[in-house]
């Protein structure tokens, strides 16, 4: 069994990157469980098709303890045998949404989510990790590998930078690794080159580059993904490539973090930052 | 070699054991008063060496534990995990008078018992059921103090909000306190912030009719053992009208009007001093430290209070002088024989370090250590010339360096608390637990000295310890 995590800045397109490419490897033959590690509990929407999937934290909540709850409810199939699971957690502002994502993958863990036959563990993690909650799965015995989705736009990178340094610090003190950086393009100048170097800096590479297309909305829009929505769509075998990527991929590597000036220049030899 | 050199030896030897960075650390912490007080300093309110086995508490136990606790009308809602509470119900011996359950919360504890959800999801809305459960369980309750525990700020609850909100819906005081436990380095900031949230939510809110002449205020007594009460009576018996106690057996009324007297008397020092601070500042109220112990420095308060007020407390203060002092007389005649030249160590809290002093002194006891857990600055500017050349003073002592000093120094008897209590008695040592009295007290007044000293008689002359041996006689 494959533990993986996927981070990025906010936005970038994680929950839709990870359903996606989960689909694709499904497609495959493979089986996998996503886990969702955001309050927001949208990382299952597209396989589920609904978003009102019960999530460990809210039902724990409603019934006094987590150690209430059976596995079956809060653990479910959806498109191609996906099983899906979501920590859940509190509105914005009030508690601890990072406890929440520790005690949500406990049990899951604990309470045997994880089955013999699963392939794949995805875990898909809230933007920034703000806290030890959010570190949660790529500690000790949790995710061996880690994907950065970014993109070539400066906060994105910023982000992926810093998400590199999180890694290395479990990097040292365990056995999580940087698997590579998916481009999830925006359009940006040079942004293949500047990825590419900047995966360089990070002592990984990009594992892929995934071209903008609007398929992907109108998948979204009716809550799938492209590849169950419309399987023949270039967009579609896009991720059909991803997956394969990350199913043959043995680049797993202590990643390099750059300090920000490092990052700047960066941007400026790409032609970004104009002065 | 002389008491200084041989004392200085002895802590030399202590620091000794450490590596070179401790030890580089915690010798600024220790040391020996000589002849011309140039080693009068040294360093203190920093944080404890990691590793080492500090006796401090944390902010959390300074402010329900010590200030706010004792309040006996008002229930105290530890806030958080259960454990915090738990683990503080009933640890001060705070005596307090009163109906259980009607007027008085002292035996009581409360906890909002923090579960893995609260943690999540934020425990404001538990608090309101809690807020509302206390109100309506016991509605004699004159209001309600937040003590917050640590996880309270780490998930960045808004208790004050919730106060706020629920002081109108159940029309009760509702005061959040701040006081998580990893704040600060000892229960030193937990008095503070206790002092503060008393000034921003309670103090000057109720107004009375006249203040009298003779209306004073006793702050810094906890009635440890009853010693706000013995105080109390010898205060009155001096012509004064103790309006308020701070705060021993007291009420959320006295804190309310703490502001309208004509001087504070203040017992405890460190934990109370920024309140006092600001009511001189605020309200003009002027303030005086004391100490109760023992007869010669109640004499020497006495005498310095008389010199605040007018003829009528000045020869009151000669009458209770002319009474007690024959009567503290025949029990030094009892006691001193039996205690002259006895040498003691201390090692406490507050004020006790150096306010006890007088007491032993007047049995003919020599303190030969003392020192604090928590004190700042001020604390020791006001013991160093308490102590006799030779005295070895120490900030924040360590569990090995008091054993090693006792080891060294051999005092007849050891002041100090319930951490230290059995290792020393397990020595073979007379102790006798200086922040609680043990069982005991009070020692305040002219109440308190008999029994102060029938105490420790009775530690330093039990015939147990001629059944073990000192390790360092053996």
């Amino acid at each position: 069994m494959r533990q993986v995590a996927i981070y990025g800045k906010g936005g970038i397109g994680k929950s839709t990157t990870t359903q996606n490419t989960v689909s694709a490897l499904a497609e495959m033959g493979k089986k996998v469980t996503i886990v969702g590690c955001d309050p927001k509990a949208d990382s299952t929407r597209l396989i589920l098709h609904s978003k009102a999937q019960t999530t460990v934290m809210d039902l724990a909540r409603e019934r006094g303890s987590v150690e209430d709850l059976e596995l079956h409810e809060v653990l479910v199939e959806g498109y191609a045998g996906i099983r899906c699971a979501e920590s859940g957690g509190p509105e914005p502002g009030v508690g601890c949404a990072g406890r929440g994502v520790i005690t949500a993958i406990n049990f899951l863990e604990e309470n045997g989510a994880y089955t013999a036959d699963t392939d794949y563990v995805f875990y898909d993690v809230l933007g920034d990790v703000v806290c030890g909650g959010f570190a949660m799965p790529i500690r000790e015995n949790k995710a061996q590998e880690i994907y950065i989705v970014t993109s070539g736009e400066m906060m994105a990178m910023y982000a992926a930078n810093n998400i590199a340094k999180g890694i290395l610090k479990y990097a040292t003190t365990g056995s999580v690794r940087l698997g590579g950086l998916i481009c999830n393009s925006r359009k940006v100048d040079k942004e293949y080159e500047l990825i590419e170097e900047l995966a360089k800096r990070l002592n990984t590479r990009m594992i892929h580059f995934l071209p903008r297309d609007n398929e992907v909305q109108r998948a979204e829009l009716r809550k799938m993904t492209v590849i169950e929505y419309n399987p023949k769509h270039p967009q579609a075998d896009e991720y059909r490539s991803l997956a394969q990527k990350i199913d043959q991929n043995t680049n797993m590597t202590i990643p390099t973090p750059m300090n920000m000036d490092e990052l700047e220049e960066l941007l400026m030899a790409y032609g970004i930052m104009e002065e | 070699m002389s008491n200084y050199e041989l004392t200085k030896q002895a802590v030399e030897e202590v620091l000794s054991l450490y590596p070179d960075k401790a030890r580089k650390n915690r010798e600024t912490h220790i040391t020996v008063k000589d002849e011309e007080c140039s080693s009068c300093a040294l360093k203190s309110n920093v944080k404890s060496v990691p590793g080492v086995m500090t006796a401090r508490g944390c902010a959390y136990a300074g402010s329900k534990g010590v200030v706010w606790g004792p309040v006996k009308d008002m229930i105290h809602l530890s806030h958080g995990p259960v454990g915090c509470g738990y683990y503080s119900w009933s640890t001060r011996r705070n005596l307090a008078e009163g109906t259980v359950g009607v007027d008085n919360f002292v035996p009581f504890q409360f906890t909002s018992d923090f579960q893995e959800n609260d943690i999540v999801y934020g425990g404001d809305k538990k608090l309101e059921r809690r807020l509302r459960e206390i109100a309506q369980l016991f509605p004699a309750a004159k209001g309600i103090s937040i003590q917050s525990e640590c996880p309270v700020g780490l998930i960045g609850d808004d208790i004050e909000s919730v106060a706020r909100r629920l002081n109108k819906e159940l029309e009760l005081p509702i005061i959040p306190v701040r006081c998580e436990g990893f704040r600060g380095i000892s229960q030193s900031l937990g008095h503070h912030i206790a002092n503060d949230s008393i000034r921003d939510h309670v103090l000057g809110k109720v107004q009375r009719e006249e203040i009298g002449p003779y209306d004073i205020g006793l702050i810094g007594d906890y009635n440890i053992g009853g010693d706000a009460w013995a105080t109390k009576m010898l205060l009155q018996e001096i012509g004064l009208k103790v309006q308020n106690i701070w705060t021993g057996d007291s009420t959320l009324e006295m804190l309310q009007t703490g502001n309208q007297v004509t001087l504070n008397l203040i017992h405890c020092y460190r934990s109370i001093n920024y309140i006092v601070r600001h009511m001189e500042e605020t309200y003009g109220v002027p303030w005086m430290e004391v100490n109760f112990f023992g007869p010669a420095k109640i004499k020497e308060s006495l005498i310095k209070i008389a010199e605040r007020f007018d003829q009528t407390i000045q020869d009151k203060v000669q009458q209770v002088l002319d009474k007690y002092e024959p009567l503290m007389n025949k029990v030094i005649e009892t006691y001193r024989p039996r205690l002259e030249g006895k040498k003691v160590m201390l090692y406490v809290g507050g004020l006790r370090p150096r306010h006890l002093i007088g007491a032993y002194e007047d049995l003919g006891m020599e303190v030969i250590g003392t020192g604090y857990e928590f004190a700042h600055g001020d604390d020791y500017e006001r013991t160093f010339d308490q102590v006799d050349t030779g005295t070895v003073i120490y900030d924040d002592l360590t569990a090995v360096e008091l054993e090693k000093l006792v080891e060294r120094l051999h005092p007849d008897l050891v002041g100090s608390g319930i951490k230290e209590k059995y290792v020393m008695e397990k020595m073979g040592l007379p102790f006798r637990q200086m922040h609680s009295w043990d069982y005991s007290g009070p020692y305040h007044g002219y109440e308190g000295f008999p029994i102060f000293a029938r105490d420790m008689d009775m530690a330093v002359n039990s015939p147990t310890w001629k059944l073990v041996q000192n390790p360092w006689h053996r």
